[in-house]
């Protein structure tokens, strides 16, 4: 244990921890507290969070003190089966609390396994990239067996906790893709996947057909702008685009009956389909990977566009559709599934520009806005702090997730590296889906804010998560 | 490799600034930029209690009240503040069934995010006695308040059909209405409906602040912003009471109209739908509602403006006009008829009278071939040279009349009735293919022709007023409340008021021409009754009854038209009806002498005779 550094600890995380933890338990006193003041009392919440915000301190006290750093890479392993086990197990017999079963009960004490997973999985992650070497290619048996196994370990808990109803932390783990982006992965998965995100968006507000018609514009100055011929392939691409367009006029035509059979993207999609099949699979023998790409980029597309309404006609379950569709401006309920984005903006809104005041809050405080104190402690923050307090809270995290970025990037030692990134990954999902949530930006998906929101499993899971990232950081002084 | 991956170490780094830019973006917008979010916030802690208007009262034309008000209460519950409470006792005071308020109470559980603290209608319209008792004890009912509502009390038995009823709002009426609040009451058909602005008054409210625990602390700022809720204002109309009841009584157990005019202003004195509305289910609407739409006879359907029906012989009193309008037909002009008018195949029947008659005869006899000669030479005025044209002219004067279009009342739901077109008879024959021949049944006020009993009334009034009516109408003109300047015109057809005197003449001799007048019924000791009878053939069942007149002669006072629906000839049933209903307004009473016909009138039920589908 001798020869650790601990003056070099990167003190602008642990200072932005501890200012979140401070001010998240202020917010929650502001939230929950009445007008009876200070109760000393463990049924209310802010005593119960002080004693989980002293706990965290121990724990981290502990990690950082007592645990050497190449503990994790062994345990990394027993700890990831061991939670997902406890993932499953929770499913059949937990306590069901909001309509999802994640909860164990000991005592007077809930934890929630599914908090937890997010460290196995990023210790078991950060141990498997690092003993395999993994290279994100599709060639050689030998690596498509790695991608396969990575891919388990990411989508094992995601499934598991799927399984508990829990939506919103299975979203989490797609921030995992961020680091395999880091460690070679291909931008076009994240890029393919933000554009299927923006098609599905398209295809519900405006309609399958316009949703169509920039897929065949995109992949049409993609195709020329690739083989170096915009002068020709841009000005085709438009005028073809444009031809299309005037397409559905054709329906009001008398005397073509038969065009009414379909719609008309589902003519253009059939019409296109065999010359298009054709041409990739030459393309694909020829090993013309340009138009290879665009052709498969159209047909994955004309995919997703036909399989959007069935998603979200038949996956979807009831109240995921109204919450995107309230999203989108597709539906107006400002008294139903709104009520929560509604309120929340209410809140936060009429907080302005410096804030009504700590304690002072009207909305947040007579329980206008529900789950004020979890997932939607954000609200209390910007009515009471204003926009200089919302501000504050989110460059407090962008200083966090940048910091650890950095000195994860200047870490010699890959395991700690991608330790650090799985860290600030998970920190990004949480605190963008959140907040985006109760701004507006985004469906409501029940998440907690991190070190913010109350709640004892994810307080402690992130705190493991940040100290051990701060112990593994001590190791490059070393 | 190194530089490789610090330019994804870069990139991720730009992509998580742009992300939290456009969180930080999407706040200064929110929290700066937009104010609807601030103000919203006031609405949250402060609480408006709204304070109701009285509804306006309808008076009838001698300032008679028709529709009044009664003060009830409605008992509001705030789901969040109810503690527990004693059922029993609850249920005791308001007469209602346990099980009721546990059906609520479990529906408040069921929806409590979506309610939060929202005061909703626990029980309506509770009366003046329960709600004292409630208030004595309401300390044992938290959360349980009461809000003074008004409701509608009818001291006459009179209108059911025209009055309307109100009803609270529902969520399809508030979509397109957002001035109203859910549980405001707003009329749903008939002068509540068309006077709603006027009858609803202005909502106001008191403001209280909500404290910590969203409990009503104070008024706020003393109640210096709240607002007096200022009452509706009465509404006068036309109708005279008594004598829209006693058309109703005469109307009972038959299907039609009784609609009656005053001429020289275009007031609807009376209009009667029968079967109607009983004024003491419009005070209670929705317990009567499903019965009422359920009923084989319709009584929320009036008849008066919505029921177009061929107008039978009436209509020759139009058509005998345009002749001599056109100049085709003089007073003194003759046709003969033999039991008809026969042309090759046709033939269209007439009853037994003598022949040839002139223009006053036939109408005081009510002859069939005679308008079809008249009908003939207006389509075949050489002046017009085609069929089409002739029939064209034809067409313009009954839209003088009104015929085929809506008169522009005041009264929600009037239809225009139908008058047959050019292409229409095209379709049916061919193009030009058709002749005055192949149309000659509107001569006598059958075929391809629809009016609505109003229409009728209407023209009665024309030939009372000897060629213009006033649009008829049900709101009375006060300094208050002036009417619409379109009430106030006289409307002329194209005919020339000097031919409607031999028209008249003709009406008088109808009732008071000795024999072979059709409507001798009609005669009233001391009153010069002018009337023409109708009997209109239809495809549901016997024929319809049909009388218009009007009284006195000269200065005429009142225009009628009774349509009484199978009820066989013009002179049966409409006849008396009508009459009747001009001397209980002319005379005040029937004389001896008549009254034997009113027995019979009020004693007969004629509903057997309608056919109806039984759902």
């Amino acid at each position: 244990m001798m020869g650790i550094k601990y003056k070099k600890i990167d003190f602008v995380t642990l200072c932005c921890y501890l200012v979140l933890v401070i001010f998240g338990w202020m917010n929650i006193f502001s939230s929950s507290a009445g007008e009876s003041g200070f109760v000393w009392s463990i049924s209310s919440k802010y005593v119960m969070d002080l004693i989980w915000v002293a706990s965290s301190l121990i724990i981290g006290a502990i990690i950082i003190f007592a645990i050497p750093p190449r503990a994790y890479s062994a345990v990394a392993w027993p700890l990831y089966i061991l939670i997902v086990f406890l993932l499953v197990a929770v499913a059949f017999v937990g306590v069901e609390v909001n309509g999802s079963k994640s909860w164990f009960a000991i005592g007077p004490f809930r934890l929630q396994p599914a908090e937890f997973s997010k460290i196995s999985t990023a210790l078991a992650i950060a141990y498997l990239l690092d003993k395999r070497e993994i290279k994100f290619s599709l060639s050689g048996r030998n690596n498509i067996r790695d991608l396969l196994s990575i891919a388990a370990v990411l989508v094992v808990p995601m499934f598991a906790i799927l399984l508990e109803k829990e939506t919103g932390s299975a979203l989490v783990y797609l921030g995992f893709l961020l680091v395999f982006y880091r460690e070679g992965m291909s931008g076009w998965v994240l890029i393919l996947g933000l554009l299927a995100i923006l098609f599905f968006i398209l295809t519900l507000v405006m309609s399958p057909w316009a949703t169509l018609l920039i897929l065949i514009g995109l992949l049409g100055c993609l195709g020329s702008f690739g083989s170096r011929k915009l002068h020709i392939g841009g000005p085709i691409t438009v005028i073809t685009v444009l031809l299309l367009a005037f397409f559905p006029r054709l329906y009001n035509i008398e005397g073509f009956g038969l065009i009414h059979r379909f719609e008309p993207e589902v003519w253009v999609a059939l019409l296109s389909l065999p010359p298009v099949i054709f041409f990739t699979l030459r393309s694909l023998i020829r090993r013309q990977t340009l138009l290879r790409n665009v052709l498969l980029g159209y047909l994955l597309g004309i995919c997703l566009i036909f399989s959007v309404q069935f998603v979200f006609d038949n996956v979807l379950k009831d109240h995921q559709r109204a919450r995107i569709e309230v999203l989108l401006g597709i539906r107006e309920d400002p008294k139903g599934v709104g009520y929560n984005v509604n309120q929340s903006l209410i809140a936060i809104g009429s907080g302005g520009l410096a804030g009504k005041g700590f304690l002072q809050g009207t909305q947040t405080r007579f329980d206008f806005v529900p789950e004020q104190s979890t997932d939607f402690i954000f609200c209390t923050i910007g009515e009471e702090w204003g926009f200089f307090g919302s501000l504050l809270v989110l460059s407090l995290y962008l200083t966090m997730i940048l910091r650890i970025l950095n000195n994860s990037e200047k870490q010699k030692d890959k395991f700690n590296r991608i330790f650090g990134y799985c860290t600030a990954s998970c920190l990004l999902m949480h605190v963008m889906i959140n907040i985006s949530m109760t701004i507006g930006l985004m469906p409501v998906i029940g998440i907690p804010l991190p070190l913010l929101s109350y709640g004892g499993s994810s307080l402690w899971a992130f705190t493991i998560m940040i100290f051990i990232y701060l112990r593994l950081d001590l190791e490059r002084w070393k | 490799m190194g530089v490789y991956q610090q330019d994804r170490k870069t990139v991720l780094t730009i992509a998580i600034i742009i992300a939290f830019l456009v969180m930080g973006i999407r706040l200064f917008n929110v929290q700066i930029i937009n104010k609807e979010y601030s103000l919203s916030s006031d609405n949250n802690a402060l609480k408006y209690e709204t304070r109701y208007p009285a509804r306006g009262r309808i008076l009838d034309r001698n300032g008679e009240t028709i529709v009044d008000n009664k003060i009830t209460y409605d008992i509001m519950v705030t789901p969040h503040d109810v503690k527990e409470f004693d059922t029993l006792a609850f249920c005791r005071i308001f007469d209602l069934d346990t099980g009721f308020v546990h059906e609520k109470f479990r529906e408040y559980r069921m929806y409590r995010s979506r309610i939060g603290y929202q005061t909703l209608t626990f029980k309506k319209q509770v009366s003046n006695e329960q709600y004292n008792k409630f208030i004595e004890k309401s300390f044992l009912f938290e959360g349980f308040s009461g809000v003074l509502r008004t409701s509608r009390t009818y001291p006459k038995n009179a209108g059911g059909n025209i009055l309307g009823y109100i009803s609270e709002v529902d969520p399809a009426y508030l979509e397109k209405h957002p001035e109203y609040r859910s549980g405001d009451y707003v009329g749903k058909t008939g002068i509540e409906e068309s006077y709603e602005e006027i009858l609803r008054g202005e909502k106001g409210y008191n403001i209280y602040l909500r404290d910590a625990h969203n409990r009503i602390q104070e008024r706020y700022k003393d109640g210096e912003f709240d607002k007096e809720a200022i009452p509706g204002k009465d509404v006068m109309t036309t109708l005279d009471a008594d004598l829209q009841a006693y058309g109703e009584k005469l109307m009972k157990n038959k299907v039609g109209s009784l609609v009656a005019i005053e001429p020289s202003t275009g007031e609807i004195l009376t209009m009667v739908s029968s079967p109607g509305i009983d004024v003491s289910q419009l005070s209670d609407i929705s317990t009567h509602y499903k019965d009422l739409v359920r009923d084989p006879y319709k009584p929320m359907f009036n008849r008066a403006v919505m029921s177009p029906q061929p107008p039978g012989s009436v209509f020759k009193l139009v058509n005998g006009l345009i002749g001599l309008q056109e100049g085709v037909l003089k007073p003194s002009t003759t046709y003969p008829c033999h039991r008809g008018y026969v042309i090759g195949n046709l033939r269209v029947g007439c009853h037994g009278h003598p022949s040839p008659l002139d223009l006053y005869h036939s109408i005081m006899m009510s002859c069939n071939a005679y308008y079809c000669y008249v009908f003939r030479s207006i389509i075949d005025n050489p002046h017009y040279g085609s069929v089409r044209e002739g029939f064209e002219a034809w067409k313009e004067y009954t839209e003088s009349f009104g015929f085929g279009r809506k008169l522009g009342t005041d009264i929600p739901g009037e239809l225009g009735g139908t008058m047959p077109t050019a292409e229409r008879y095209d379709k049916i024959h061919g193009k030009n293919r058709w002749k005055s021949l192949s149309i000659i049944s509107l001569s006598i006020g059958q075929g391809e022709i629809g009016c609505t009993p109003l229409h009728l009334a209407n023209l009665a009034a024309t030939i009372a007023n000897r060629g213009y009516y006033y649009i008829p109408h049900l709101q009375k003109d006060t300094p208050e409340l002036p009417i619409d300047a379109r009430f106030k015109e006289r409307q002329y057809t194209k005919v020339d008021t000097t031919h409607f005197t031999d028209v008249v003449k003709g009406m008088y001799m109808a009732v008071n021409g000795g024999p072979g007048g059709t409507a001798r019924v009609a005669q009233i000791p001391g009153v010069e009754v002018c009337g023409k009878t109708g009997t209109a053939q239809n495809p549901h069942g016997d024929d319809h009854s049909v009388f218009i007149c009007f009284a006195p002669k000269d200065d005429p006072k009142i225009a009628v038209v009774a349509y009484v629906e199978n009820g066989g000839f013009g002179a049966t049933w409409a006849c008396p009806v009508a009459s009747l209903l001009v001397e209980k307004y002319l005379c005040g009473e029937i004389s001896p002498q008549r009254k034997y016909l009113e027995d019979r009138v009020v004693s007969t039920s004629l509903l057997w005779k309608v056919r109806v589908r039984k759902k």
